[in-house]
């Protein structure tokens, strides 16, 4: 059979307090801005109008912001397969709500405490009813995407794709976020997911 | 409106990460969930903990949630009948 070529369409990379989409800085905070207030700032200057945001765990605020901002608020493909990783897992927020358990268990920090809520929220937010996946390895590694995503495509689960590191340990983020379509800009393979990952020219 | 009204408001505000919410936007009468202030399921599970927290009242019985939770009046009324802090 016929390998399907795959291609990489947009991407945004949150970071160093700095959010760039195809390769653009689109904001920049002081470095010395409290993550949680980062977060926040990233939302009002995107003029997003989504109250459930400052419902979620940091985890969840990110994967959503980097949604909006790689997909501009519309994803069009209601069967966009969202396949997302990284190394933290939900540490951040397990510890909080392991905190809470000392005193009075906390529901809100507890239905966050699985990193793929975060496909969940982003799943609500765009009416999404499609495969999700997601994947916990020590780094980011542009392999098991893209091993994952070729089957999808090629067992026609999906046509589109939407991905992500989204990570998160002791208020260091680090986010990628890109999409996957059969027809698009940059071939996806793992040499221009490492370039996108880590671009040498900043 | 009572002391208790408002801290009610103020501590709903702050426990539910109601942002951008002020205690003058939250009428005494309005219902908390569906069509009011539009709280969810895992709200009302905050509002069982802040009973307990800051009242020191147990729901025995969830049931009794629907009730109590229906509006701040409501909530302020069970309040002052069961505190016991």
């Amino acid at each position: 059979m016929m390998m399907k070529k795959l291609f990489i369409n947009n991407s945004v990379i949150i970071r160093d307090s700095k959010v760039s989409r195809n390769g653009d800085v689109i904001y920049q905070a002081d470095s010395d801005l409290e993550f949680p207030k980062f977060l926040k700032r990233v939302y009002k200057a995107q003029n997003l109008k989504y109250p459930k945001f400052f419902k979620m765990d940091s985890l969840s605020k990110l994967g959503y912001l980097a949604t909006e901002i790689l997909t501009n608020g519309n994803v069009e493909d209601k069967e966009t397969a969202l396949i997302f990783a990284n190394s933290a897992s939900s540490l951040e927020t397990d510890e909080a709500y392991s905190k809470s358990m000392e005193e009075f268990p906390s529901p809100s920090l507890f239905v966050y405490t699985l990193p793929n809520i975060m496909l969940g929220e982003i799943s609500i937010r765009h009416q999404l009813r499609s495969e999700n996946l997601f994947f916990v390895s020590e780094e980011f590694e542009p392999s098991v995407f893209i091993d994952y995503i070729s089957v999808l495509f090629q067992q026609e689960k999906a046509e589109n794709a939407l991905c992500g590191w989204v990570n998160l340990h002791n208020n260091d983020y680090d986010v990628f976020l890109w999409e996957i379509a059969l027809s698009g800009g940059t071939d996806f393979n793992e040499e221009e997911l490492k370039k996108l990952y880590l671009p040498t020219h900043e | 409106m009572s002391d208790l009204h408002t801290e009610l408001k103020r501590s709903i505000i702050e426990q539910l990460n109601l942002e951008d919410m002020e205690v003058s936007d939250i009428e005494n009468d309005e219902h908390l969930f569906g069509d009011g202030l539009g709280l969810d399921s895992i709200d009302a599970l905050e509002l069982i903990v802040l009973l307990e927290k800051d009242y020191g009242i147990k729901l025995t019985d969830p049931n009794q949630g629907k009730e109590i939770f229906n509006s701040i009046n409501t909530m302020a009324d069970f309040i002052e009948k069961n505190r016991t802090r």
